[in-house]
């Protein structure tokens, strides 16, 4: 069932639907490789509970809470996936 | 015979380790300016090798050569418009899908192009293989592996640079980027409209400007524009045919269709020539982050890293602060006994040695809070202060790295605001410069000392921490007022690479943090020159001041008098007679002192303003120094000492000037609403210098003036008159 990234628990991965949003921040989510089709793990929230954490494509990039919420995902179960793994 | 000149341009993401190899092959000879025209740091360097001249530059690091950020502006407009010989993209091995995005667009850009494959040294302990042939296959350039901070292939990169830079190879046409059938179709059908209706005045090559008019970029447009005149409103006319095209097609605007595409290629790549084994360690950055950005320890280790700055910074300082402080009255006074009493002697020891000796003393601090800065940027730290503290400075309206040159501010403003530089969106970046010199310099502490070390010796601590609470309080108000009204608009987006913890290595940050001081000196040294020239000046002059009485008369008088008197009295009441009399004396030079300073250019202009300092609780001799203080403010102090105190060198100073300050009539009250004033009016001429860099603006320059000291009057008022109220003195 897709959700919203930003409704994902720390230590959840899915995989990215579609990333909405406007103009830059979607242009920019995108160029930073949050495109469909690619597996994100959430790592930490911070201390105040935004930005987020995620692992992509093998690194480690923070979102704003409210910019995560443009990007929906479908969860994936989680096992073996812990963010070290590449692709 | 000439050397042969080569010109090679490094790219890569941030965090890619360029700047590691940058300074391993230029080392010490960097000249570090700017790009003309912004305000983005350009660094390059010389050298001489293989028998020629090499010019390296270092490209602002940019995750893509997309025009949303200065950054990425710059440096495309470097490739494109300057054309260097060759240029080499460093790409972070371990991250090779990401880094292989600017990478693809540099190579969509058709100029001579290297990629060197660095840090494959932790991408091989991460179980990545990469298979250099297959990359060099497939996108038709050369593949190089480094290992930047152990200095391994960098000389092998740069012969292959200057192979590829001498060589009379045409730049591959073929094997580059390849989007999907039907993009291409648009594709091509744009370029051969391109080609045929631009006469053959097309700046760049025609596939990529054919993309770039696809994806709507502007600048593109705007040179199309420029350069080809009747013609360029048609091709942009096409170009929206196009894009409209690919958007009734696919249901989605161009640029996004091509960055999906663009990743699609990159993927393909990947597979190809990336191998990742299955066997895992241990992430030791990633362990180490657990705890450092952790939920209930965060905060307390970032708070602890900051205070360890700052007692770094000021209780450490202080030690090479006072050897060169007796450093330079040494020297002041080697001068003094060198030169007769002149005017030219004032000029040269009031004016330019005790000007520029009051900057020079603050360059231990700031070699130590830019040694520390460096060390936070190095070590990856930087960034999780900014994942920290961003809800926090969300709520302001900024970025999280917009606590950074916050932070720096309590150093100097200077480079705070030259650390703006960081914050891509231009309203934030605007909103930070004018919040930054309310955190409360290091330059405005000596003068917290003195006020509440006089008038609040129980709790001077206490006051002064309250000084620099009370800044931040102002900034965060003021940052939310201008972002309701004068800088409304959407947040820049908040999406931040948080890269692995690494060791830094000392030899970059020592070139780190010299470059930054040897330009913040640079500019200081200048401008307080010139400043404390124009001070002296207006304190110095006019020479000929009609005294309200004979001063050197009555002084000649006092002293033969007294000589009289001792020579005639018996031996046990000389002293005391000596002493007396000298009292009198010094009485009356302290007088003749106050009377110079209230008659000379800068009393009259404290005497003028006086008025409206008045109901603020600041007399005129405050108003003198606030004046001087806008050349630097640590001059605030020495106006003060000449204003108040006796001039007399030989005791402590501090001493002689709290207690000057005592018997002056000045209150508590009053010496709070003066230290208020001097936490929030007009920064120092070198940060007002910067202000006008940074936002490129004179309105944003007089309206931070104007601002900042209508600010800083209001709150003087408030406390003077609202304390008087409450029967406080």
């Amino acid at each position: 069932m897709p959700l919203l990234l930003s409704e994902m628990r720390e230590g959840q991965s899915g995989i990215i639907v579609r990333v909405g949003g406007k103009g830059p921040l979607r242009r920019r989510l995108l160029e930073m490789g949050l495109v469909k089709g690619t597996e994100i793990y959430v790592e930490k929230y911070a201390p105040l509970m935004d930005p987020l954490e995620l692992i992509v494509k093998g690194y480690h990039v923070s979102l704003r809470v409210e910019e995560a919420s443009q990007v929906i995902v479908e969860k994936i179960k989680q096992e073996v996936f812990d963010g070290s793994r590449e692709n | 015979m000439d050397r042969e000149k080569i010109r090679i341009a490094l790219a890569g993401n941030p965090n890619s380790g360029k700047t590691t190899i940058f300074n391993n092959i230029t080392g010490t000879r960097q000249k570090v300016g700017n790009w003309p025209g912004v305000t983005v740091e350009k660094k390059e360097g010389t050298i001489y090798k293989y028998g020629r001249e090499l010019k390296i530059i270092d490209l602002p690091g940019t995750y893509s050569l997309t025009p949303f950020s200065i950054e990425e502006i710059v440096a495309r407009d470097f490739i494109l418009e300057e054309h260097p010989d060759v240029v080499i993209d460093i790409i972070d091995a371990s991250n090779l899908e990401r880094s292989l995005y600017l990478a693809t667009q540099i190579r969509e850009l058709d100029c001579k192009v290297i990629f060197a494959l660095n840090m494959h040294d932790i991408a091989r302990s991460r179980g990545i293989k990469i298979d250099a042939e297959k990359l060099t296959q497939l996108l038709n350039l050369p593949v190089l592996f480094t290992v930047g901070n152990r200095n391994e292939g960098v000389e092998d990169l740069l012969q292959k640079a200057i192979e590829v830079a001498e060589s009379d190879n045409q730049i591959p046409q073929t094997r580059r980027v390849k989007y999907s059938k039907d993009i291409e179709k648009c594709i091509h059908n744009f370029k051969e409209f391109l080609e045929s209706n631009a006469d053959g005045n097309l700046p760049y090559n025609a596939r990529w400007t054919a993309i770039k008019l696809l994806e709507d970029d502007k600048i593109v447009k705007r040179r199309i524009l420029q350069k080809l005149g009747v013609n360029g409103p048609k091709i942009l006319e096409e170009a929206k045919t196009h894009r409209s095209h690919i958007m009734s097609f696919f249901d989605e605007e161009p640029e996004i269709i091509l960055t999906d595409e663009r990743y699609g290629f990159i993927a393909g790549i990947v597979k190809e020539v990336m191998t990742t084994s299955r066997h895992r360690r241990v992430d030791i950055s990633r362990n180490v982050d657990l705890v450092l950005t952790n939920r209930f320890l965060g905060f307390p280790i970032f708070f602890f890293f900051i205070w360890a700055m700052f007692q770094l910074t000021f209780s450490v300082g202080a030690y090479p602060m006072e050897w060169i402080d007796s450093g330079i009255n040494a020297f002041s006074g080697f001068l003094a006994g060198l030169l007769p009493p002149n005017l030219f002697r004032d000029l040269l020891l009031d004016g330019i040695v005790a000007g520029v000796g009051s900057v020079i003393i603050f360059l231990p601090n700031i070699l130590i809070l830019f040694f520390c800065i460096a060390l936070f940027e190095d070590t990856g730290y930087m960034s999780r202060a900014a994942f920290l503290m961003d809800k926090v400075m969300h709520l302001i309206g900024l970025h999280g790295k917009s606590f950074i040159p916050m932070l720096m501010g309590f150093g100097c403003s200077v480079p705070a605001i030259m650390a703006t530089r960081t914050l891509e969106n231009e309203k934030d970046r605007i909103l930070t410069i004018l919040i930054t010199p309310f955190m409360s310099c290091s330059a405005r502490l000596p003068i917290y000392i003195i006020l509440a070390g006089t008038f609040f010796p129980e709790n001077a601590g206490t006051v002064i921490f309250s000084i620099y609470i009370a800044g931040i309080v102002l900034a965060v108000i003021t940052g939310k007022l201008f972002r309701t009204t004068l800088l409304r608009g959407t947040d820049a987006p908040f999406v931040m690479e948080l890269p692995p913890y690494r060791i830094p290595m000392v030899k970059s940050l020592l070139i780190h943090m010299w470059d930054r001081s040897k330009m913040f000196l640079k500019k200081m040294g200048g401008i307080i020159l010139v400043g404390s020239v124009v001070v002296w000046g207006l304190s110095a002059f006019p020479r000929n001041i009609e005294y309200s009485q004979n001063y050197a008369q009555k002084i000649h008088q006092e002293k033969k008098a007294m000589e009289t008197l001792i020579e005639a009295a018996p031996n046990e009441e000389a002293a005391e007679l000596k002493h007396k009399h000298q009292a009198i004396i010094e009485k009356l030079e302290h007088e003749q002192q106050i009377e110079t300073t209230e008659k000379s250019y800068m009393g009259r202009i404290g005497k003028t303003l006086a008025p409206v300092f008045e109901p603020a609780g600041i007399d005129w001799r405050g108003s003198v120094a606030l004046l001087t203080g806008f050349v630097a403010k640590e001059i605030v102090v020495s106006t003060l000492g000449v204003l108040y105190a006796t001039g007399d060198t030989n005791e402590n100073d501090a001493e002689v000037l709290k207690n000057a300050l005592k018997k002056s009539g000045m209150t508590p009250l009053m010496a709070l609403s003066l230290m208020f004033f001097v936490l929030l009016y007009v920064p120092c001429l070198a940060t007002v210098a910067t202000i006008r860099r940074e936002t490129g603006s004179w309105q944003w320059t007089v309206f931070s003036i104007v601002y900042s000291t209508s600010l800083a009057w209001l709150m003087a008022f408030v406390i003077y008159q609202g304390g008087g109220l409450f029967g406080l003195v």
